[in-house]
């Protein structure tokens, strides 16, 4: 266990998984539609609360996996409940921890029937996410990483739009074929190991024949990709974020879609890192069909939600090329913009959910010309909108500048390529603000629209702190994760690639 | 003591003959219910006592050890589960059900000889026992409305047994002329030197139809989905757990015959079960899909999870058998939930539809949650019980070697899940429109959720049980 910073103290990881789970035990016997939505905006803020001090504790220094719990789970197997963060995952537990009370704040007056379920669903969601990331065995992963689609399944199953039974099948069938092959790559990397295990650090440690490499690295990709989701296995995303209820949207944009670049750097990255090098040509050709697919598809929509759905498989299309570029500015660029991009269509998703709650529209034609009227959430809507563009001085720029950075020193064809996404993002995301704000002002069913109240400015704004934080100063962020990811290329085999400290160093103080 | 080796089965049968007489006395329906469920409690009761017993009796017929108590244990528990579950007995004429509840014991009873028999016809009498029971109970379904689907159902479960029963027989004695004795403390020790000759392939094989149409393998199926739909919910709820847990746990015990050393007859026959477990998983589950009874679909899904256990058999070893008793278990804990809710929805009676569960979240919140948690285990879905059966499954065929099997069972999970969800989703998202409220009594909700937790305890914290499942099957190798 020499991979592992055990915690001797508070186990502050269980911690954080299991008092959601508790909080959704406890909202069971909980009386009162409203009791239930402050009862769950304490939960999911005291696990911030608690989850915060990973950030200051956390040692930069190593890549070990850090405030470490582990416990034998399932003897006969040789199955533990080993849990542990690294500088990979760090960024991703608080993201969630913290995108979480704004969930609930944020479906504070949208959900009105069955309250009480819609808040357990939230709670469970939040244990299975954190779950997830912080897992170092594969079952207990597995078992986290599946768990959550009965709960995100409800969230838009129940509480979704029109056609709402379509999409949360979709999703459902989706993710869950796809993950069916990782059970059996799972299952094959325990059996090939030596001494087997499911131990994920243990595994990584492992060396196996290149064709193995590939059928486990095709498995995982199958699951992974369609998670993230890469361009051909991308169509159960619109679908999902458009019938989902605003929480539900932001959670599946800001985390769930996470999952799946985490999955490629965590396992297919050091597990298979043969196979990363023969399918690398593919995926970054993919990420970048991606890029131009979800760009054109996104400025042709005229449902908001849509666009921004559009507009993450093109975001995520630079996340996987920053992956598979494999070098450090490439991998930092990427992970930062994971955050980033949690951050920014989180907010994105929350504006239109408010916009909804007034218009009962997603439409732009039904939603032009707000500006005057909404003054102050038209700020909020530009901010982000420029964040998401990666406008520079916002969070994406940084990142995106740092995967671009990384494209090029790959490969000047695929860097070259990958520009005319930013730009398109620039023309989708200026076409959606300019009809919102300016689109016209006669429309008569916009009379007596209320701006922002304080507990809308109050989901906005910690997410506007961070656009600015990340934007002008990443150094903090970046720190976190230089060693866990300069390991991770090495377990690659990479690491001496990456000649040159490249411009990305410059944003640097 | 020797009499304590076969007291829960002395137990049992005597609460037949109680039965026996309450019918003839002419009691009604809720004496008679009263007291079955007190036998079947203290049958659980002398089966925990019984727990550690080992011994042989009857002149070695008769064999008792830690696999066959732990399969006792399951049984009753099961039973006095069926018995809540079929609180009200709906669709059973009330002059007939004191005769009902002494066929249910009495096949139960036989279920659990057979289980602890250690001679070829001891075993069989015990499962013929069992069957005929339950060849009777099929029909006692009420015809008020001139209902005669139950009587096709019987003959056809009739026809179907006793053609397996033949077959069966035939299989024994092909294996009693290879080996000269009837015992299987003799036969199996004679067959280990036999076991490159294609007669005791033949005849082990043939032996295993009995119990493949029991638990309902390809191509033994065909009576499944008539007689679920047939039987009133109650007796499907009993035919779709006891017997399967009897069956898979007999299938281990028979397959030990072929694992006690390499050669021909393993091969083939671990060969023969791969293709009979996958015809089994895509014939059920694509028959599943287009199913409007629940029940109905509960068969062919049933026919598709016995391919699943059928998987750990064919292993041929310590893991895969631990983890087909697991996953048996684990199948009937589930299916005991889904038929609770099947039974309660039904309200005279008559056969659910799929659509008949619209809006059941609205009309009956904690039986939609145990349907969901129910489905949502038969799909494989961690953190529940059919997860980790499925897993552990998976991981024993693969260790075997048989990688192709643990791909198609993989798929197959996969294909399972839209028919699952699709009545998930009808429960949650339809609106309920005139169907009426579904109100639970005390006892069925306390036992539902109990179930849920059995599902996820099971699921979660699966270490003890399959230590306890090792610890069984061990006994038999």
């Amino acid at each position: 266990m020499d991979f592992l910073l055990i915690n001797q103290g508070f186990p502050i990881l269980s911690t954080l998984i299991f008092l959601p789970l508790a909080g959704a035990l406890i909202l069971l016997i909980m009386p009162g539609d409203h009791a239930c939505r402050i009862w769950t905006l304490f939960i999911t803020v005291l696990t911030a609360l608690i989850s915060l001090p990973l950030f200051f504790m956390f040692d930069r220094s190593t890549h070990l996996y850090q405030f470490a719990e582990h416990h034998s789970w399932i003897s006969a197997w040789n199955i533990n409940y080993t849990l542990g963060i690294d500088g990979i995952s760090l960024l991703l537990v608080l993201m969630t921890t913290l995108i979480m009370p704004l969930c609930v704040l944020g479906s504070w007056r949208y959900i009105e029937k069955r309250v009480k379920e819609f808040m357990i669903c939230l709670l469970l969601m939040e244990t299975a996410m954190l779950g997830v990331f912080m897992a170092l065995d594969f079952v207990l992963f597995f078992i986290f990483w599946e768990a959550m689609l009965i709960p995100m399944y409800l969230l838009i199953a129940v509480w979704g739009g029109p056609r709402k039974t379509y999409a949360s099948i979709k999703f459902f069938i989706y993710t869950l074929t796809g993950s069916v092959m990782l059970l059996v790559a799972i299952i094959a990397l325990f059996l090939t190991s030596e001494p087997q295990t499911f131990s994920i650090p243990q595994l990584m440690a492992g060396h196996y024949s290149t064709t193995f490499q590939i059928w486990v690295f095709l498995a995982f990709f199958l699951a992974f990709a369609i998670k993230v989701p890469m361009f051909p296995f991308h169509t159960w995303l619109p679908a999902a974020h458009v019938e989902a209820p605003t929480a539900g949207s932001v959670i599946l944009a800001s985390v769930l879609l996470k999952m799946g670049t985490y999955g490629f750097l965590r396992f297919c990255l050091p597990i298979t890192p043969e196979a990363t090098f023969i399918f690398m040509p593919y995926i970054l050709w993919l990420s970048i069909i991606g890029i131009l697919y979800g760009g054109f598809t996104a400025l042709a929509q005229q449902d908001m939600k849509k666009l921004i759905a559009y507009s993450s498989v093109g975001h995520m299309g630079f996340v996987t090329l920053g992956i598979f570029v494999l070098n450090t500015q490439g991998i930092e660029g990427a992970i930062l913009q994971m955050i980033n991009h949690g951050i920014v269509t989180g907010a994105l998703f929350f504006c239109v959910g408010m916009l909804y709650e007034r218009t009962h529209s997603r439409e732009l034609a039904l939603n032009a010309g707000i500006g005057r009227l909404m003054p102050i959430y038209v700020v909020f809507l530009g901010v982000f909108s420029l964040a998401s563009l990666a406008f520079p001085g916002t969070n994406s720029f940084v990142g995106e500048f740092m995967i671009l950075v990384g494209a090029f020193s790959h490969s000047l064809l695929i860097g070259a390529v990958a520009i005319p996404g930013a730009i398109l993002a620039a023309a989708y995301m200026f076409r959606m603000y300019q009809r919102v704000t300016w689109g016209g002002t006669n429309n008569p069913s916009h009379n007596g629209l209320a701006d922002l109240n304080a507990r809308e400015v109050l989901i906005l704004a910690p997410l506007l702190l961070f656009v600015f934080w990340i934007g002008l100063a990443p150094a903090p962020f970046l720190a976190v994760m230089e060693v866990s990811v300069a390991h991770l290329l090495e377990q690659v085999g990479v690491a001496g690639q990456t000649e040159g400290m490249s411009l990305a160093r410059l944003l640097l103080p | 003591m020797k009499v304590l080796l076969i007291l829960p089965e002395l137990f049992l049968l005597f609460g037949v003959l109680l039965l026996l007489n309450l019918s003839v006395a002419g009691v009604g329906g809720a004496k008679a219910r009263m007291a079955a469920l007190l036998i079947a409690i203290g049958t659980v009761v002398l089966t925990v006592f019984c727990l550690n017993q080992e011994g042989t009796i009857f002149f070695g017929a008769y064999k008792v050890d830690f696999f066959s108590q732990i399969i006792k244990l399951i049984l009753s528990l099961a039973l006095v589960a069926v018995l809540v579950i079929g609180w009200e007995l709906k669709d059973i004429r009330h002059q007939i059900r004191p005769e009902y509840y002494m066929f249910m014991l009495c096949s139960v009873s036989g279920l659990m000889m057979m289980i602890s028999s250690a001679e070829l016809l001891t075993m069989f009498i015990a499962l013929e026992l069992s069957s005929y029971c339950l060849y009777l109970m099929v029909p006692m379904r009420d015809d008020r409305q001139g209902l005669r689907v139950q009587m096709e159902a019987a003959i056809k479960y009739v026809i179907f047994g006793v053609v397996a029963s033949g077959i069966m027989l035939f299989g024994m004695s092909y294996l009693f002329a290879m080996t000269g004795s009837t015992h299987f403390a003799v036969m199996i020790p004679a067959l280990t030197g036999m076991l490159d000759n294609p007669v005791v392939l033949v005849g082990i094989v043939m032996f295993m139809c009995g119990f493949f149409y029991k638990l309902a393998i390809f191509p033994f199926h065909f009576w499944v989905p008539d007689v679920y739909q047939g039987a009133s919910n109650e007796t499907t709820t009993f035919i779709a757990t006891l017997p399967k847990i009897a069956a898979a746990a007999m299938l281990i015990k028979i397959s030990t015959f072929a694992a006690s050393g390499p050669g021909v007859v393993s091969d083939t026959l671990v060969t023969l079960l791969i293709i009979l477990a996958v015809v089994s998983m895509f014939y059920g589950n694509l028959s599943a899909l287009v199913q409007t009874d629940l029940k109905r679909m509960l068969g062919f899904s049933g026919i598709a999870h016995a391919g699943f256990i059928l998987m750990g058999v064919l292993t041929l070893d310590v893991f895969g058998y631990a983890a087909a008793l697991y996953y048996a278990t684990g199948y009937v804990v589930i299916s005991l939930a889904c038929f609770l809710v099947i039974c309660n929805v039904s309200r005279t009676g008559e056969n659910v539809r799929i659509e008949d569960m619209s809006g059941l979240y609205q009309r009956a919140p904690v039986a939609a949650l145990i349907l969901a948690v129910g489905l949502f285990a038969l799909a494989g879905i961690p953190p529940f019980v059919g997860f980790m059966g499925k897993f552990f499954l998976l991981t024993a065929a693969l260790n075997q070697g048989h990688l192709a099997l643990v791909i198609l069972a993989a798929l197959n999970a996969a294909i399972a899940i839209y028919y699952y969800l699709s009545v998930v989703r009808v429960a949650y998202t339809a609106e309920p429109g005139s169907r009426s409220v579904v109100s639970l009594n005390a006892a069925t909700t306390t036992l539902g959720i109990v179930l849920v937790l059995m599902i996820i305890a099971l699921g979660v914290f699966p270490g003890p049980a399959l230590d306890v499942a090792t610890v069984a099957v061990r006994t038999l190798l």
